[in-house]
């Protein structure tokens, strides 16, 4: 009677969810890169390096964005540490890098300049095997997912919740920051890595090389949403929504919402690793600033902004959100700032459902004012209006329960 | 040296006979000689007369106004030219003075020989802090010994005469005779001092194969007393060390007292209380300004004013906070969290608008420079005693706030059961408005507290969130006495780790204490049990 | 875990009967775990004391309930009714004393899902549902299955849950709104579902926590039917302050006050008892 994962797949996502896809797919992997080799500069159509080292940064922000969102949105965990994660698959990859760079560096040693500066002789045991590719691509899943899964059995065993949550998620990253500030924990303290040279043996800024990391954070961005998709449809998404909505229940109907919440946090990290790990060698640099208590809060307000609780919504919030940055840094630095802050209090007084929310408002007052001039004469039967208001309490229901 | 000892003993003898006399203009002349080692035999032989004169002789060589003109050497005063030996004015003034030039050592000797000398000052304070002096820096015990001797017999006052008795061994440390050294290490023995424990260090090392100290006894001795000392010691740095804990802690404890309030009591979830702070430390940059440049003569109480102003500034921020975005998300923890992140990040921006991104300078007022000295090695600064005293007295004030106030009662009221406050008539909006408005201010003054020891700048806030946030966790949510506790006992406690692992790793084994602890009580030290916990 | 979910697995849903109707079973040899109804005593508490910051919540309180039952637990506020249930669904350890599920599970050292996984399902005095989950699937999740992560991953309904859900739903009356989302019904309609919940939970002991409160005086005798006919087949402990509805399920009656047994028996005997009248019925 089980259906096969493929079917299970297809019938998750629908035709329209597909086509989305295909689409993606073939803009990213073909136009872009067309776009991008063979029009000339002056061309209007032409993508510029920066557009596409600027869009596949976001692309791996949205990645984490969508994996905040499995737990925040639809698990009502809002974690302030997920900035962790990405940054230790970021780290993890970035020892590949480093490798990679060779005896390049300023000091000509086979030892990561950094190391030379501290006259360490060899490397740290940690550092073992982080010139194999694969193994750095094991390490940048697999320490997040450790970590996570580790802190997570912990916090959730003894049922910490809500914003002590947070809390504590906020205290977890602020200590690993410190740790990684350090000279001798072995990552470069306040600078962390950068210069890096090459990637498998292919220049790091040769632009076939950014086009191939673009599209691969296109592909993770499809593949993670695939897999929301596929969680959220299944049983465990259901149960996990209900963990969010009255776990109490939950547990008298005989679930043990440790394991649910575990798996769901320990997938996230996991993808925000990945995430990490694609998003340093497009940026070029990895540091401990990544793992500041502020860069996690703003993953939330990327998810905030889309719309939690939908999967595309944090696609839509890190888009925005980024792209507004991008553009105030470089036009008014000195009002990033309050615009962030504002984005904050705005977004979580008056957009609770995010910009998603409300374009389905916008297009069902559309439909609704259609509906209404259609019977013109009819004020309302009492049955309509029933299912309006019931429709137009229920969203507001679903973010409170998500913050509960 | 056993010329420069022999020169010594002659001129103490010498001066033993020919006391209250004009000094000797020989011995003065040493003073003038090119060769070294005459005029430290000069100065040996001032310092060790004991003597008013010697000593204005001295002060004037430190002071370089000592010359010699027309065969003799003489003080240049102002226009005067006085005679060293006697101090009588010479007139007319010779021509030329050529004055007497030191190279450091001497200078040293002299500094050292003119603290000698005050130990016979008749003034108990000038005595007093000569001896400190030469507690401080001895330099050549031997030298000092003969002066030492004297100074011991002549003393009366007990306090002075410890001090002189430790000095005395030390001198004689240095002593030929393995019974002198001895009496010398068993006196020792008896100090809580670091110096003296470096002192007695060489006389257990060995050189090669051979101890240094060849007496076995006095070896043994040295031995004994070194562990003494170090116990004294230990008992002193575990002391200070509690100190700079709890006044860690305090500050803690005042950046926590607000979160108390607004977190644990109202269960709001204020990511902008480190800016909170921040607007209190910079109200009192505010006022130092305004003093400085208005009332320039009452600027060491700046401080005064600013504890005011700090919590009615930072009192009117919050509640103009709580009215605009909090007051809509009561009952929304996370986004009240976000929100008031957000907030955080404007007052963050508006004081790098205002001030500049750079730190200011906020001076401590001239009443909370220095400190009290405990013991040898611990010294407390008054700063961080004025700061442990302050947050006691917020701590009062808070606590008589909350319990013998109608206020505080209308606040228990409003979190206990909030429509049946309202029902019986409490005005439940405008309670939570003023308890916010009441914690913030706090922070504000826990920011004035900062801005005494901290850095003052725009980003200063969020440092403490962390902490504050943990404090208020371990503590329990709605218990002051949890706070309290679990202030001092984070800054106590990180304080050690501090001291044993290195100041990151300390915070880190603190933060991974914190998550273990939660594990073994989710609601904190001072938890309420009940069925209405979780509701 | 793996232990409490074989429990429910592999009790024989048919063969309880023959337990319940009282004969000991000399020498029947029990899995780790599994309900013992050799005594036909399905809960067993003794001695049980909780407190909080030093008020008395249950106060050296014993209490049995048999095989089948259906027992009404009355009392005025704050007699320790709802801490009792939290005692036995384990959700509040107590500081003393004995809960025991059958002859053998210490619900003492159990948690919550594996106390459910062992068969007791509780309705809150709030009802508790999923309301952003439709009816239907408020049902599918409270389904008696397996309820790990890794099942649920993949988990499918087959045909037998899917005429269970549908049982439940016409049982509780809700067949007509299984699509529509659980927060959009009625409050009477609510504690239908949750007691439906329950129901497809195939629990052996429902603790029932005000369930009729906010209901229409039709629904209440509709819920009175309903209880009346599992009376047997599952044992039932309901909390109610509505005498109708008591009077109306008919069984044995038990009186708490200030966290103990104040007296026991139909309701008649009870509502005579002059300690009672003075304690809660008269006055």
């Amino acid at each position: 009677m089980r259906t096969p994962a493929s079917i299970k797949l297809v019938a998750g996502l629908g035709p329209k969810g597909w086509l989305a896809v295909a689409i993606t797919a073939l803009v990213a992997w073909v136009l872009v890169p067309l776009a991008h080799l063979m029009l000339p500069e002056s061309h209007p159509l032409h993508v510029s390096t920066f557009a596409i080292t600027l869009i596949g940064k976001i692309l791996c922000y949205a990645v984490v964005a969508v994996a905040m969102d499995l737990i925040w949105g639809y698990g009502g965990i809002l974690s302030l540490g997920h900035g962790l994660f990405f940054a230790l698959g970021g780290y993890s990859f970035g020892m590949y890098l480093m490798r990679q760079i060779g005896r390049e560096g300023s000091y000509q040693s086979d030892l990561p300049d950094f190391m030379v500066f501290l006259d360490w002789k060899e490397l740290p045991w940690y550092w073992t095997g982080s010139d194999h590719f694969l193994w750095a691509i094991f390490l940048a899943v697999a320490v997040p997912g450790v970590i996570a899964w580790i802190f997570g059995y912990f916090a959730f065993r003894s049922r910490i919740k809500g914003v002590y949550f947070s809390i504590i998620t906020q205290a977890l990253t602020y200590a690993a920051m410190l740790f990684f500030f350090r000279n001798e924990t072995g990552f470069g303290g306040n600078n962390g890595f950068t210069d890096f040279k090459r990637i498998l043996g292919y220049s790091i800024t040769a632009p076939e090389t950014r086009l191939v990391l673009f599209g691969l954070s296109v592909a993770l961005l499809l593949g993670t949403l695939i897999l929301g998709r596929v969680l959220i449809a299944s049983k465990f998404g259901k149960v996990l929504t209900a963990i969010r909505d009255a776990e109490s229940r939950v547990m008298f109907i005989g679930y043990n919402p440790l394991h649910y919440k575990l798996f769901i946090w320990t997938v996230s990290a996991m993808l925000c690793g990945l995430a990490g790990a694609l998003y340093v060698p497009q940026v070029g640099i990895i540091n401990p600033s990544e793992m500041s208590v502020a860069n996690s809060i703003e993953i939330a307000i990327w998810v905030a902004v889309g719309g939690r609780g939908t999967l595309i919504g944090p696609v839509f919030g890190a888009a925005i959100v980024n792209l507004s940055k991008s553009w105030f840094t470089t036009s008014f630095p000195e009002y990033w700032l309050f615009f962030l802050g504002l984005l904050f209090i705005l977004v979580t007084l008056y957009l609770p459902q995010g910009v998603v929310g409300l374009w389905a408002k916008l297009t069902r007052r559309e439909a609704k004012a259609a509906a209404a001039q259609a019977k013109a004469e009819t004020p309302a039967a009492p049955a309509a209006r029933n299912s309006e208001s019931n429709a137009a309490e229920l969203p507001a229901g679903a973010a409170k329960g998500a913050s509960a | 040296m056993r010329r420069f000892l022999l020169s010594l003993g002659l001129v103490l003898g010498l001066c033993a006979t020919g006391a209250r006399a004009d000094l000797d203009p020989a011995a003065l002349k040493g003073l003038a000689s090119d060769d070294f080692d005459a005029k430290q035999a000069a100065i040996t032989g001032l310092a060790a007369t004991g003597d008013a004169d010697a000593e204005r002789v001295l002060k004037a060589l430190a002071d370089d106004a000592l010359a010699v003109a027309g065969g003799r050497v003489v003080i240049t005063a102002g226009g005067q030219v006085l005679d060293a030996a006697s101090g009588a004015a010479i007139k007319p003034a010779p021509a030329n003075p050529e004055s007497i030039g030191l190279n450091n050592a001497l200078r040293q000797q002299v500094d050292g020989a003119l603290a000698a000398l005050r130990l016979f000052s008749a003034d108990r304070a000038e005595r007093l802090a000569a001896a400190k002096l030469l507690l401080a820096d001895m330099g050549d015990g031997a030298a000092l010994l003969p002066i030492l001797d004297k100074a011991v017999k002549a003393e009366a006052d007990g306090e002075i005469k410890t001090i002189l008795a430790q000095l005395h061994a030390q001198a004689r440390l240095t002593s030929p005779d393995a019974a002198v050294r001895l009496a010398a290490v068993q006196t020792l023995g008896e100090s809580a001092s670091p110096a003296v424990k470096a002192l007695l260090l060489p006389l257990i090392e060995k050189q090669g194969d051979a101890y240094l100290e060849t007496d076995d006894k006095v070896r043994y001795a040295a031995q004994t007393a070194i562990k003494s000392i170090e116990g004294r010691l230990a008992w002193s740095e575990t002391a200070g060390q509690i100190f700079t804990g709890v006044s860690l802690g305090s500050i803690l404890l005042l950046a926590a007292l607000g979160l108390a309030i607004t977190y644990g009591v109202m269960g709001v979830i204020n990511m902008a209380h480190g800016e909170l702070l921040m607007i209190g430390a910079y109200s009192a940059y505010a006022m130092q300004t305004l003093f400085r440049a208005s009332f320039p003569d009452f600027v060491d109480y700046y401080l005064v004013a600013a504890v005011p102003v700090a919590f009615f500034v930072a009192a009117l921020v919050g509640m103009a906070m709580e009215r605009t975005v909090i007051r809509h998300l009561y009952g929304r923890p996370l986004e009240t969290l976000l929100a008031t992140w957000g907030l955080s990040l404007v007052l963050i921006q508006a004081a790098r608008l205002l001030f500049g991104a750079q730190n200011v300078e906020v001076a401590n007022p001239v009443w909370m420079s220095g400190g009290v000295q405990i013991a040898e090695n611990l010294s407390l600064p008054w700063n961080r005693l004025v700061i442990v005293a302050f947050s006691g007295f917020v701590l009062l004030l808070v606590w008589l706030m909350m319990n013998k106030t109608r206020l505080g009662m209308f606040v228990r009221a409003v979190t206990q059961n909030r429509p049946m406050a309202g029902c019986v008539g409490v005005p439940t909006a405008r309670i939570d408005t003023l308890a916010f408005g009441i914690g913030s201010g706090i922070a504000g003054l826990g920011g004035v507290a900062l801005s005494q020891i901290a850095n003052v700048g725009p980003d200063m806030g969020t440092g403490y969130i962390v902490d504050s946030f943990m404090v208020v966790v371990l503590g329990g949510v709605g218990q002051l006495a949890g706070a309290v506790w679990a202030a001092l006992g984070l800054g106590v406690v990180s304080k050690f780790l501090e001291g044993w692992a290195g100041a990151v790793i300390a915070k880190i084994l603190v933060l991974v204490f914190i998550i273990i602890f939660i594990q073994k009580r989710p609601q904190g030290l001072f938890a309420l049990k009940g069925r209405f916990v979780e509701n | 875990m793996r232990v409490e979910s074989s429990i429910s697995r592999n009790a024989p849903a048919d063969g309880q009967q023959e337990h319940w109707d009282g004969e000991a079973s000399t020498g029947h040899v029990l899995k780790p775990g599994e309900l013992d109804l050799s005594h036909n005593v399905i809960l067993y508490l003794d001695d049980i004391t909780v407190s909080f910051d030093g008020f008395r919540a249950l106060n050296a309180l014993s209490l049995q309930i048999d095989a089948g039952e259906l027992r009404c637990i009355i009392g005025p506020n704050g007699a320790g009714k709802t801490t009792m249930m939290d005692v036995i669904t384990g959700k509040t350890r107590p500081d003393s004393g004995k809960a025991f599920f059958g002859q053998t599970i210490d619900l003492t050292r159990m948690t919550e899902p594996q106390i459910a996984h062992a068969g007791i399902g509780r309705k809150f005095q709030k009802p508790t549902i999923f309301e952003h989950h439709t009816v239907f699937e408020n049902l599918e999740l409270a389904l008696k299955t397996d309820k790990r992560v890794k099942k649920s991953l993949f988990a499918r309904l087959f045909g037998d849950d899917l005429d269970k859900i549908a049982d439940t739903l016409r049982q509780i009356r809700l067949a007509d709104q299984a699509d529509r989302p659980a927060g959009l019904l009625s409050h009477g309609q609510k504690q239908w579902l949750e007691i439906g919940m329950l129901l497809v939970q195939d629990p052996k002991l429902l603790l029932l926590d005000e369930p009729v409160a906010g209901m229409t005086d039709d629904e209440t005798e509709r819920t009175a039917e309903l209880f009346v006919s599992l009376k047997g087949k599952h044992s039932l402990m309901v909390v109610e302050h509505d005498m109708a509805f008591v009077e109306a399920l008919g069984g044995k009656v038990t009186v708490l006050c200030e966290g103990s047994v104040l007296a026991e028996g139909d309701l008649a005997t009870v509502q005579a008892d002059p300690r009672v009248i003075d304690v809660y019925l008269g006055r």
